[in-house]
């Protein structure tokens, strides 16, 4: 250490102060003139003082959390009140997409009259009531080259009318589900109960062999079934109606009394089926 | 240890005397650096350098020495993005004008020290915004100055109850050495 007299120490510690405001008007100067280096300065300092600042950083980030947290109790009762209103809101949307969607599968349920793609389409016009007295059975003018085989499902533009029984060059035969002869695999939509539908020559089918326990409700949608693999599932039949006999028939979508086009469809099942067509290969792959 | 009246000054003595000394400078460094930490306020850090430089200049003059004051002043020019030096003259200023009144406001209550130190600090806000006029040859808008007058006043008492235990405490480590 440097020993000074005390005058001397004086004199400087006096002097110091207008000194370093000299300096101070020095380092504005600088500051005008040099902007690079007062800005490496600064940098330099920043760059000095970053990792204290990462560090200070945790816990400003622990009382600005601290902080919103407080603010967010704060207005929790507000919160609260509001997402009690939209809850309320919420679930009366909620109904009404509930009842939307039961009326969209109901909807859908009825549009799958028509079955989707794969399935192959041949509408033909129905020109002649093939039945007789004791048969119900249309015929069917086939454009040529269209294939029709037999077990194929025809379909008005509601519901089931019958199946392909014979096949000839240029028409069908139809036998509809009102026949006498005709039994077709049923499912009651509601309770998913199978059941025979069988054909009486009436004008309404009726059921038979219902499993026991679920009596077919008067009302219920009759839809086929794929037990035997003749028909697709799901296609539209009618509706269970108890005649006064205490009979369960079935009221047909399909007009019978007005066909005039039917949709034949092939569906590529291949159920049972009369015994000539094992006898007779059919072109088509078994899908 | 009797008999001897003044013990040679060992070293743990002299770092004793060293830290007392360097104390207020590096605590007011520290906090200048802690308060400019970005924490979505206006910055009171002008306020709290200008706070602890008159606290100190006050009540510790040798601790808080013209360089220490110019260095301070430095380190807020360089920490905020105001033209160099308006920190350090600044500094210097308050240091020089409390060194005059020191005398007489040493033995003040705390209140009107408060008001010379807002007095203090409405000079201080001034001087910063006709610097500022001057030296970017552009007038600022007159509202930072007046928030930062504002902070400085608010601030001070709670920065005088942060530093007076510590001034004691030091004042009696000596008392004792």
């Amino acid at each position: 250490m440097i020993r000074l007299s005390i005058p001397l120490r004086q004199a400087l510690s006096r002097l110091s102060l207008p000194v370093l405001v000299a300096l101070a008007f020095g380092t504005m100067l600088i500051g005008k003139a040099d902007t690079v280096l007062v800005d490496r300065a600064r940098m330099a300092l920043s760059d000095t003082l970053a990792p204290i600042y990462a560090v200070v950083a945790e816990p400003l980030g622990a009382v600005r959390n601290a902080v919103q947290e407080a603010r967010a109790l704060w207005e929790m009762r507000a919160e609260n009140a509001r997402l009690r209103e939209e809850n309320d809101r919420l679930h009366r949307w909620q109904a009404a997409a509930l009842s939307l969607e039961a009326e969209n599968t109901l909807l859908r349920r009825q549009l799958s009259v028509i079955p989707e793609a794969p399935a192959s389409l041949h509408t033909a016009r129905v020109v002649a009531d093939a039945g007789g007295t004791y048969a119900r059975a249309v015929l069917l003018a086939l454009a040529p080259g269209v294939e029709v085989r037999r077990g194929q499902v025809a379909l008005d533009e509601r519901g089931l009318a019958g199946r392909v029984t014979e096949v000839g060059s240029r028409s069908a035969r139809v036998l509809l589900v009102t026949d006498m002869n005709s039994r077709i695999p049923v499912a009651l939509e509601g309770s998913r109960a199978r059941a025979i539908l069988a054909g009486t020559n009436g004008e309404n089918p009726r059921l038979q062999h219902w499993p026991e326990g679920t009596r077919p409700q008067e009302g219920e949608r009759v839809v086929t079934s794929a037990e035997a693999s003749v028909f697709p599932a799901g296609l539209p039949v009618g509706t269970v109606h108890w005649t006064e006999g205490g009979t369960p028939e079935v009221h047909l979508f399909a007009r019978m009394d007005r066909l005039d086009m039917l949709r034949i469809f092939d569906f590529g099942l291949n159920g049972i089926l009369p015994p000539e067509s094992v006898a007779r290969p059919e072109p088509r792959a078994r899908r | 240890m009797k008999g001897r009246h003044e013990p040679a000054p060992g070293l743990l003595r002299r770092l004793d005397a060293l830290a007392r000394a360097a104390f207020p400078a590096i605590t007011t460094a520290l906090m200048m650096v802690l308060v400019s930490a970005p924490v979505g306020l206006p910055s009171a850090m002008p306020a709290v350098a200008l706070a602890c430089v008159f606290f100190w200049t006050l009540f510790r003059p040798a601790a808080m020495s013209p360089l220490m004051c110019f260095v301070l002043g430095l380190l807020q020019d360089l920490l905020t993005f105001s033209p160099l030096g308006i920190g350090v003259l600044t500094m210097l200023v308050v240091h020089g004008l409390v060194l005059r009144l020191r005398r007489f406001l040493a033995r003040q209550p705390f209140w009107l020290v408060w008001l010379v130190f807002s007095g203090f600090a409405a000079g201080a806000a001034l001087l910063g915004f006709l610097l500022q006029a001057v030296l970017n040859w552009h007038l600022p808008p007159l509202w930072p100055g007046v928030v930062q007058f504002l902070l400085c006043l608010g601030l001070y008492p709670a920065m005088a109850a942060m530093l007076t235990p510590l001034h004691k405490a030091m004042q009696r480590a000596e008392d004792l050495a």
